[in-house]
């Protein structure tokens, strides 16, 4: 029967994993400070997740690119620039852009949220599915911000003054923002709660 | 070689505390195992891989780091893509990438994307760098070596060269009806960059640099360390 360091009274180290007495504070081994689990490490879970959400919404309504050429102006959001590339007949770029930046994150969004509450629900979902959740959220996550890289090399590469101009729209910034918030909403998760009893 | 478990079932308090390890993923007591090189240890509850660690894994680490920065530095200043459009012409460095979104309310931005692409890259191989230098060297550890190595592990999730150059190849499709591009040297130095650290990657076992900062740390700072 495996048992856990709290269990047997003991504080392990969540960065190099040494053992320690519970009233030891800093980890002698690597210097990272100690808790058997951390009590507001929940709170700041929640609070990262709602800042993540909150900046999201900006992201999808106002546009990522702005382009201007000799004829048109045309502005894009995230779906829009998508959809684009669809029809443009790149199905696969296309569908990266859409997995990195609307599926990824959405599912994110659920993920956190139910890692987050399912501490008291541990029924839904084995520990074993759930530390499989948490991994893939934690691996995936900074992946969304392809997106904002995209903008980034499109706005530094396209600038022909009068004839074609691209411009990253307000979107690009509470974008970054939404995925470095669910980043740190992540990283606050502590994922040894998930096989507490 | 098919990893092991680590062995979980023993009385906590009849093992020197030094002998535990808690699995960071699930907080599983273990005792630590003898693991030889290219073998495996892994968490008996969860799966996650508690050590496994490699020969010459310091002087490979060292290397392949010391080539990323090397890669680093021709990727940002060398040319890295060129597009030219109905006679126009214009090359775009990484640091014009990080930089274009310079103007007014998105400078903020500017220093973020410069950051996650080039900054903390290069931090956390410096990182590596200070750490391992007199470990290959079979050296103490330079002060201040635990903090280092402990920045670099924190950092990992927002190092994002990887993540640019998937970005690029985005970026070359979507211009690609607007305009020719062609990749410039830096393009080529910031691909092998991305295998480099891979490789880097997969020689890295913390357990064994943890242990070995350890046993090779300068007399006072051991001293310092030893106390709760």
């Amino acid at each position: 029967m495996t048992i856990s360091a709290r269990q047997a009274g003991l504080v392990g180290c969540l960065r190099c994993g040494r053992v320690h007495l519970p009233d030891v504070a800093l980890c002698t081994r690597c210097g990272a400070a100690l808790s058997s689990r951390d009590p507001n490490g929940l709170q700041r879970v929640w609070a990262w997740w709602l800042a993540g959400l909150l900046v999201y919404i900006p992201a999808n309504l106002y546009p990522m690119l702005l382009t201007r050429t000799l004829t048109q102006r045309t502005e894009s959001t995230i779906i829009g620039g998508a959809v684009e590339l669809f029809q443009h007949g790149d199905a696969g770029i296309a569908l990266i852009v859409f997995v990195a930046s609307v599926v990824i994150p959405v599912g994110k969004f659920i993920a956190i949220a139910f890692l987050a509450m399912s501490l008291e629900k541990r029924h839904l979902m084995t520990e074993h599915a759930q530390h499989r959740l948490f991994a893939v959220v934690e691996f995936i996550g900074r992946w969304s911000m392809i997106d904002v890289f995209v903008v980034a090399i499109l706005a530094s590469l396209v600038r022909f003054d009068a004839v074609a101009t691209i411009n990253p729209g307000i979107a690009a910034v509470s974008f970054a923002l939404s995925v470095a918030f669910t980043m740190q909403a992540a990283q606050s998760f502590d994922p040894r709660t998930i096989w507490d009893d | 070689m098919p990893p092991r478990a680590a062995e979980s079932s023993f009385t906590a308090h009849a093992v020197p505390l030094a002998e535990l390890r808690a699995c960071p993923h699930c907080d599983a007591l273990h005792r630590l195992p003898q693991v030889q090189p290219r073998e495996r240890a892994v968490c008996d509850r969860c799966g996650s891989v508690l050590i496994a660690p490699r020969a010459d894994a310091f002087t490979r680490i060292f290397a392949l780091a010391a080539t990323s920065l090397i890669l680093m530095g021709a990727a940002v200043f060398m040319p890295f893509l060129d597009l030219s459009a109905s006679g126009l012409h214009n090359r775009a460095s990484v640091l014009d990438a990080a930089l274009a979104f310079s103007q007014g309310a998105m400078v903020p931005l500017s220093v973020a994307v410069a950051a996650l692409i080039v900054v903390i890259p290069a931090l956390r191989l410096m990182l590596i760098l200070y750490t391992l230098a007199p470990l290959v060297a079979g050296r103490p550890v330079l002060s201040r070596a635990r903090q280092a190595f402990r920045l670099a592990d924190r950092l990992k999730p927002w190092s994002m060269a990887e993540i640019f150059v998937i970005g690029v190849a985005v970026a070359l499709v979507k211009v690609a009806g607007l305009a020719m591009v062609t990749p410039g040297p830096a393009f080529w130095a910031f691909c092998a960059l991305v295998l480099v650290t891979v490789l880097q990657d997969s020689f890295m076992d913390k357990e064994q640099i943890w242990q070995a900062i350890a046993g090779a740390e300068p007399a006072n700072d051991a001293a310092e360390g030893a106390q709760p």
